[in-house]
């Protein structure tokens, strides 16, 4: 569904991203790891189209974007990192406003817009500011607001940055419902247990890099001592980015 | 392209600007308030009403036939209003700024500028005393006083009584002057007629000739150059058309402010992932724009018009198409901002300066006419000069739809320039 061959991108002589490739299956849900200033956010805007890459190829189901306005565009939901989000306006107009951008309206565009409400549990909050939100119920809005025209591939870039556990599980729930739906899903996060939880792969960059690309189990055994039990997903991301801090 | 999208950033825009209390009432009310305010200020006298007077103080320590004379002058004068009081007083009412100008006639003044009208020796002097920031009301205060002087010294001179004695009196003292032979044998001649003049029968009959003293050989006809005959100036045509153009100005900037808060707050990633186009995206927010602008000129205008009985009186159309074109002008503004702010922060900072100057210079504040002449060229670069050249040909100067062609075409050219420059900085990437 999403193949990423090659990408590099650099900002003056920072190389944020360096020869980065992975793929991303149907029905899979991969997480995308690694310290502050890896690299994470940069490859998900490239991939989402509004960053462009050096050099590389971002694949969408086999087809490269051939611009702002391809079609294509439509197979991706992005869920970004701030709570991208018109808090003046309600919960509905707030998901009028975004489905449009997708082309939608009429009776489309309100079944769409209450099948996501319903995802997210926000149904009944629909006509207040969200404003009046709390920080989990903004969360999960602004995950309603990527799903919106039912994208194939979804790239949540931290998306449960700031939220109470309640809210957290809730949105590890829709991710699980929107997997058996078959939809691919990519994941930036430094919640090494949501990781464990949720990513059926796993892939690792650092300073730009991809430095590993595995299931869970098969990044534990790389670090695991023989005979001791396996290592958690913590202590295998410090084993493959070091403890020095990063700015 | 594509429409849905187009009206979905349009709506939404509208949707944000009447959410936002603080911007409605900036857009709408103050602009209104400010502008009654300066209006009433530079509206001038309406139609028939008595002009604005200066006040003057005059001290007159001479009391002389030639004083009083020039003190009646003075207070008949539809310029001024003339009070009296002592020295003391009249200089600390100046130097408080509670007059504009105190006039002393020292003691002695009638006989001495008698002496010296033909003679042209020891003139003696007037004090004026005056507030220097009112320097433009001492220029005409000394020009009115030139003329009254002027008139009561001649006319004592050539029929009063007093007249005569200082004329006898001049003629004694002239071989004692150091004038030249040949000069002085024609002043004697000139004050020789004179005495015979005098002596005329009908002298105190108040004849023709001399007598009422030198005066003006002219007389003023003043027409204001209006919208047409019996069109009173209506200043709050103005002063709506520069606030109008101030606060509609402020709004845009506030809308790219805004769309560099959307950036900052990640909403331009949401737009952007979207199969919208950058001209869409840019287009939707010059459209929602050039509405508000649109809105807020005309809530401006129409308040002005319904309390303060401002009237199109050129062409509607022409009103139209220079109002479209400034408010046009204003949006692109406002992406401009956003296109080359850094941050919300720095953005306001720098764009309340530029829109002050802009609307300063552009004769928003008072009318450029007032500015000096280099001034008034410089600030053709300046939009805001045409929006309100525009807006006030079309309502009180009453010119035609022919008045509104260049406006709209330089606004409209401030309008691309702005867009095309937006465009081009504008930060696409988002990373």
């Amino acid at each position: 569904m999403l193949e990423i061959n090659h990408l590099r991108k650099t900002f003056g002589r920072l190389v944020a991203v360096d020869d980065v490739s992975f793929t991303l299956q149907r029905g899979q849900l991969l997480g995308l790891l690694g310290p502050n200033g890896a690299g994470k956010t940069t490859t998900v805007s490239m991939i989402a189209g509004i960053a462009t890459p050096d050099s590389g190829h971002v694949l969408i189901a086999g087809r490269a974007l051939s611009g702002d306005t391809d079609p294509a565009k439509r197979r991706i939901g992005l869920v970004p990192q701030d709570l991208a989000l018109y808090e003046e306006l309600t919960a509905r107009d707030n998901l009028r406003f975004f489905g449009a951008l997708y082309n939608l309206a009429g009776g489309a565009l309100d079944r769409a817009i209450g099948a996501a409400l319903e995802l997210v549990e926000l149904a009944d909050r629909r006509n207040d500011r969200v404003k009046d939100f709390s920080g989990g119920m903004k969360r999960r809005l602004n995950l309603a607001a990527g799903l919106l025209h039912d994208p194939d591939i979804l790239l949540l870039d931290e998306p449960t940055v700031g939220v109470d556990p309640q809210s957290r599980n809730a949105i590890f729930d829709n991710l699980e419902v929107l997997k058996g739906r078959g939809k691919a899903l990519l994941y930036t996060t430094h919640y090494m247990e949501e990781a464990e939880r949720l990513a059926d792969r796993i892939v690792v960059i650092d300073h730009g890099r991809v430095i590993a690309d595995d299931t869970l189990a098969g990044l534990q055994s790389r670090v695991a001592a023989a005979g001791s039990p396996p290592a958690n997903l913590e202590a295998v991301f410090l084993t493959l980015t070091g403890r020095s801090l990063r700015d | 392209m594509p429409l849905r999208p187009l009206t979905a950033m349009v709506r939404k825009d509208l949707q944000l600007f009447f959410t936002d209390r603080r911007a409605v009432i900036m857009s709408f009310a103050v602009p209104i308030a400010i502008a009654s305010f300066f209006g009433s200020i530079f509206s001038g006298p309406r139609g028939n009403a008595k002009p604005a007077t200066i006040a003057v103080i005059v001290v007159d320590q001479d009391e002389s036939t030639i004083s009083q004379a020039v003190v009646a002058g003075l207070e008949q004068d539809r310029n001024l209003k003339v009070s009296r009081t002592a020295v003391d007083d009249a200089r600390e009412r100046v130097r408080r700024g509670r007059t504009s100008a105190a006039i002393l006639i020292p003691k002695g003044f009638g006989d001495a500028a008698g002496l010296a009208f033909f003679s042209g020796q020891e003139k003696p002097a007037l004090d004026v005393l005056f507030d220097p920031s009112h320097s433009m009301e001492v220029a005409m205060v000394r020009g009115i006083l030139t003329a009254h002087v002027m008139q009561a010294v001649s006319a004592e001179m050539f029929g009063g009584r007093r007249g005569g004695e200082l004329v006898d009196q001049t003629l004694a003292g002239l071989d004692s002057t150091s004038m030249p032979e040949d000069r002085r044998k024609l002043l004697r001649d000139l004050l020789g007629s004179v005495q015979t003049f005098y002596r005329q029968p009908d002298r105190s009959a108040g004849g023709t000739g001399l007598r009422g003293g030198l005066t003006m050989p002219y007389t003023v006809r003043e027409e204001a150059m209006t919208a047409g005959t019996n069109v009173a100036y209506n200043g709050y045509a103005h002063s709506f058309a520069g606030m109008g153009i101030q606060f509609l100005l402020f709004a845009m900037a506030n809308l790219g402010i805004e769309m560099l808060l959307e950036r900052q707050r990640g909403l331009w990633k949401r737009l952007r992932s979207a199969p919208v186009s950058r001209l869409s995206l840019l287009a939707g927010k010059t459209v929602s724009g050039t509405i508000i602008s649109l809105m807020t000129l005309s809530v401006s205008f129409g308040f002005a018009m319904i309390v303060f009985g401002v009237r199109i009186q050129g062409s509607l159309i022409g009103f139209l198409a220079v109002s479209t074109a400034c408010a046009l002008m204003a949006a692109t503004f406002g992406l401009l901002v956003a296109a080359v702010g850094r941050t919300p922060a720095s953005a306001r900072g720098v764009t309340t300066l530029a829109v002050l100057m802009m609307v300063m210079l552009g004769g928003a504040w008072v009318p450029t006419f007032i500015f000096p002449a280099w001034l008034q060229q410089a600030t053709l670069v300046v939009p805001a000069r045409w929006a309100v050249d525009g807006l006030d040909a079309m309502t009180w100067r009453g010119i035609g739809v022919r008045g509104a062609i260049a406006p709209t075409l330089v606004l409209l050219g401030f309008a691309a320039l702005f867009a095309g420059i937006a465009s081009m900085r504008f930060r696409w990437e988002e990373a």
